[in-house]
This record gives C-alpha cells, structure tokens and sequence, in this order.
C-alpha cells in the first residue's frame, strides 16, 4: 500500500552506514563475543571453546581482590560524587554572581579540563602529594606546623584518598559548572524579583527559586558524576599501579584496574569478560537505581 | 586587573581570586619543576624559582631512547587528528539521517544506537580488545582510532540538533533537484559548523587524552601514545625528574592551547553533551 521511497531508503543507508556497522561490530559482535568468552576458560586466547560454564564468575566472587576493588569504587563514589556536584555548584553560583572577570575565572576553573589524568597524576604523586618535606602539600603542612605526611603509602588513616579525590575534582569540576552555568542563566530572572516583593532571603532563593529549576540540570550532572566514578581507571593506575614507575604505596586497585590486570597482565580474557560484565550489570542498576531517587524519568 | 572598589561583592572576588591561585597551582607546580634541575627538584627546601633556568631537560625528554617521546606525540597527534574530524562526520550523517530522513526502521535503528549507551565505555574495553585483537589491530594505530569512530553519544545529539534545524534550507535544495544526500552535502554540512566544531573539538580533547584504550591495545613503544610514553617513562633506565614534568608541560600545550583559542565552542560541546544525554 505504502509507496517506498527507494532514493530515501538508500541515502538513509549511506548517512547512517558507518555509524551502523561501526557500532555493530565494536559493540554489538564485541559484547556478544565477550559474553560468550565469559564462560569460557580463556587463559591466553581469545577462541571460545572450552566452556567451564560459570567458573570465571565464581572466581571473581570468591576472589577477595575483586570484592575489595568494589569496596574500593563504593568508598571512592560515596567521597566524589557529593563533592564534586557541590562544588561545581558552588563555583557557577559564585561566578553566576559577580559581574566583572567572569569570562577570566570561568576559563581558570575550565582550564584543568584540559589536562590528562596522567598529567594530573605525575603532578599529584611527584610533586604535591609526593610525602618530601619539599612536596607542595607538606609544605603548606609546615605553615601550620603539621609534619610530612607520605601522603600516597599512610593506609591508617587512609590519607591517601585527600590525594586522590583532589585529583579528580581539579579535573573535573569546570566541566560541570560549565553545565550548572548554563542551567543557571536559563533561569527567568522574574522569578527572582518576584521573590524579592515577597521579601526573601538569599539562601531561600537559592532552595526555593536555583534549585528547583537546576532540577534537570542537577539529575544530568549526578549521572554524569555516577559514571565517571565508576569507570576510574587512570589516576589509579598512575598513582598507585604499573603508571608512572610504581612506587610501592597504597594497595588501591579499582575495579577496573583489577580487569586490566586479569584481561592485559594475566591474559586471562575469560576472567575479564566475566568481570567487565558483572560490572556492567553493577553500573546499569546503579544508574537506574539513582534514575528513580531523582526521577530520571521524567526525560522527553 | 584594575583595583576593586571595596563593596558587597568584595568577599565574592577575594574568594573567587583565592580559588584560581588554588587551581592555577598545579600548571605552576608543572612550569617550575621542568625548568629546574636534578638537585633543586630533590632538594628538601622548598623554593618557588628555579635558579638557575634548566631548558636542558626539554632535551633530555627527546633524547631517552627507551622512550620515544617525539614518536609517541606523533602518534597522539594522528590518533586526535582522524578521531575528531571523521568521528564527527559520522555522527553527523547518521545523526541528520535519523532526524530528517523518513524511512521505514527509522526507528529501530535509533534504538540500535541508543542501546550501546547504556554500557559503560570503558568497561567494554575487553570485548573491544577481543575484536581489534583478532582483526590484527594490536600495537598499530588503526586498532588505537578504529573503535572510537562510532559514538552513540555523537550521533544522539546531532539528531537533536537536526531536529530543530530549519525546515527551509532542505526544500530549497529539493526543488533544486538535490536528492537527500545532495541536500545534505550541500547544505546541512555546510550550515551545521558550529555544532561540528563543539563536538568536533570535544572528542579531540577525549582522544588525545585517552589513556586506557592506547594502553591496552598499543603495548608496543612503537605505538605509544603521548600519555602512555609519560606513563612509562619513569620506568626508564634513570629517574629524570624534570624531564618527566618537561614531558607534562608539552604533553598538555597543544590542548590548553586550543582551550584558550577555541572555548567558545568547547563550552558549547560540553554543555550540548551534558544537558542534552
């Protein structure tokens, strides 16, 4: 009944071509090839066929390192997310409210961006956080007459997480207050005034009037925040792991490290399967999970 | 900048003044060490000068045989230079088909895309290995280039952006007798440069950054990237400390560089990319 519009129908498989077969194969064909993988005994191959059922995943549940590596992440989440979204917050509404130099002090906060966590992690463990007396952080200590702390290798108390979270939030703070910037100049500034012939305060603005409509940007920014925690892999392989000559310090390995290392350095690639898809499953129910506290699903 | 007058906003400036000496101190820190030498780096008073300047350093990040540092940037700078340009394109074309292109499917090929979302990028980095692996994509720099072409992530918001795009331009090459993808060659490409320059400049920043994709799959030092050659390079014979930071400042200048040139469209791209998920 329906003519078909054949010139349509070949553009259409043109345009869309690439993205199609690119996705299909390094997403699609990966995933189900790893799957299948997963249940394998794959020690040094990557050619299915020695089906031991379930055995990878047993491991990986019976392996302390692996639980370990998820208290690791919990512990490391519960830390940044908090921190990072208020102080991303706190950035844009103190730029948001100063009118000269805005332009200059959103590019310093955005500049850090730009650097890689490499870069970032040779800073942090060479120079600032590197336990010298000469080490940056020390020396600030010592202002205050505080002795040098081995930032990276003091496990009790676990001081070396100041290190690692600062890290983080250098990188990655411009980025979200450059979204809770553009969150807060979509805000109508009538609204505003209308608070103010009702005579509120500062702070009830900002909880009744920023908030509220930072609604949506807020839930972006969590999410986004959420799994970029998840998948943290270069700042602790760089700090604590392999990168940048390691050092003996902290034995902290995120659960992606601890799939390196089984996929890349065992080359156990039925192991890492079956842990990159216990993984997934983990991340997928978290962000679902969060998606109903916030109401994700008010989204289109 | 020119003296403040003392007001309300006073507390305001001083704290946002305070908070950009914190957040420019690791650039500082980075500056410093490079052009210092072996011994003021270790020594254990602190001071903020180099003295005397150590440009010395710059040379010996070149010349550590083991680590083929003028390679392994060569080979940043390719990987970032296709990754962007074609990553881009393809998300344009898929992005302006899905938007604009009415077709039987149309659907179904949106939630083919949108599907891969939902799984963690980096957690595939087996699968991927797997694949590129078996394709014999291990230690070349197609294997580095070749899975990032195709992003969902890309594709979802340039359909957004088709989708508000006018109406107008389309017919107008329609009645003169462009067929879809004339009309797209000729006149949506064309008019859709700042979308492409966001983005386009986005997934530069993404791969010349990158870290654990080039780890995994280039293990030969032939195919090192930059951040993978600084990664190891305190694995070489001798410990340079101000080489490794020598190393640091020119790993990230062509990138602040390009902040400073083009932040209009990168923040641009990242509010597209944050806001529009």
């Amino acid at each position: 009944m329906r003519h078909r519009d054949w010139r349509a129908i070949g553009a259409f498989a043109v345009l869309t071509g690439p993205v199609v077969l690119g996705l299909g194969l390094f997403k699609y064909v990966a995933i189900a090839w790893s799957f299948l993988l997963s249940f394998n005994d794959a020690r040094g191959t990557i050619t299915l066929g020695n089906w031991i059922g379930f055995g990878n995943y047993a491991f990986l549940l019976g392996d302390d390192a692996f639980l370990t590596s998820l208290t690791t992440i919990a512990v490391f989440t519960v830390f940044i997310v908090p921190i990072t979204f208020v102080a991303s917050l706190g950035l844009a509404v103190l730029i948001n409210s100063i009118k000269r130099g805005k332009a200059f002090f959103r590019t310093v906060f955005l500049i850090p961006a730009a650097v890689s966590y490499v870069v970032a992690a040779l800073v942090w463990k060479m120079a600032l956080f590197n336990g010298l007396p000469s080490g940056v952080a020390n020396v600030v200590g010592g202002l205050f007459g505080a002795d040098p702390v081995p930032w990276l290798s003091t496990t009790s108390p676990p001081v070396y997480w100041v290190a690692v979270v600062t890290l983080r939030l250098w990188l990655q703070v411009g980025l979200y207050m450059i979204l809770f910037l553009a969150g807060l100049q979509a805000i109508p500034p009538s609204l505003y005034e209308a608070g103010e012939l009702d005579g509120t305060s500062k702070w009830q603005a900002f909880r009744y009037i920023t908030l509220p409509q930072l609604r949506n940007t807020s839930v972006a920014v969590l999410l986004l925040i959420l799994i970029a925690a998840f998948q943290a892999f270069d700042e602790f392989y760089n700090l604590f792991g392999t990168g940048l000559s390691g050092t003996a310090t902290a034995p902290v390995k995120p659960p992606l490290v601890y799939l390196y290392d089984s996929a890349l350095g065992d080359q156990n690639y039925g192991v890492g399967s079956a842990g990159a898809f216990l993984l997934t499953v983990i991340i997928v129910a978290i962000t679902l999970l969060q998606g109903r506290f916030v109401g994700f699903g008010k989204k289109d | 900048m020119a003296v403040l007058p003392l007001s309300r906003k006073t507390p305001k400036y001083v704290l946002a003044s305070v908070l950009a000496v914190i957040f420019l101190l690791p650039f500082y820190i980075m500056l410093r060490n490079a052009l210092m030498t072996r011994q003021q780096v270790g020594s254990p008073d602190w001071s903020w000068l180099p003295d005397p300047l150590s440009w010395v350093n710059f040379g010996d990040l070149f010349a550590d045989a083991s680590v083929p540092m003028a390679h392994s940037l060569w080979n940043s700078f390719l990987v970032a230079v296709v990754t962007a340009p074609v990553g881009t394109l393809f998300g344009s074309m898929a992005g302006y088909a899905l938007a604009r292109i009415p077709v039987p499917g149309r659907r179904f090929v949106f939630t083919y895309v949108l599907v891969t979302l939902m799984i963690p990028q980096s957690v595939t980095f087996v699968p991927t290995f797997v694949v590129v692996g078996s394709m014999g994509g291990v230690n070349t720099e197609w294997g580095i280039i070749a899975p990032n072409l195709f992003s969902a992530f890309t594709v979802i918001l340039f359909r957004n952006f088709y989708l508000r795009f006018p109406a107008g331009i389309e017919e107008a090459g329609r009645l003169d007798g462009l067929g879809y993808l004339g009309v797209y060659r000729r006149l949506v490409l064309p008019n859709s440069g700042s979308m492409i320059a966001s983005l386009g400049a986005l997934m530069f920043i993404e791969s010349w950054n990158a870290f654990l994709w080039p780890l995994v799959i280039g293990q030969d030092p032939s195919s090192w990237t930059a951040q993978i050659a600084l990664s190891t390079f305190l694995t070489a014979q001798s410990v340079n400390l101000p080489a490794l930071f020598a190393g640091a400042l020119v790993t990230i200048a062509p990138l602040v560089a390009m902040f400073l040139v083009a932040q209009r469209f990168i923040v641009r791209g990242i509010a597209a990319s944050g806001l529009k998920e």
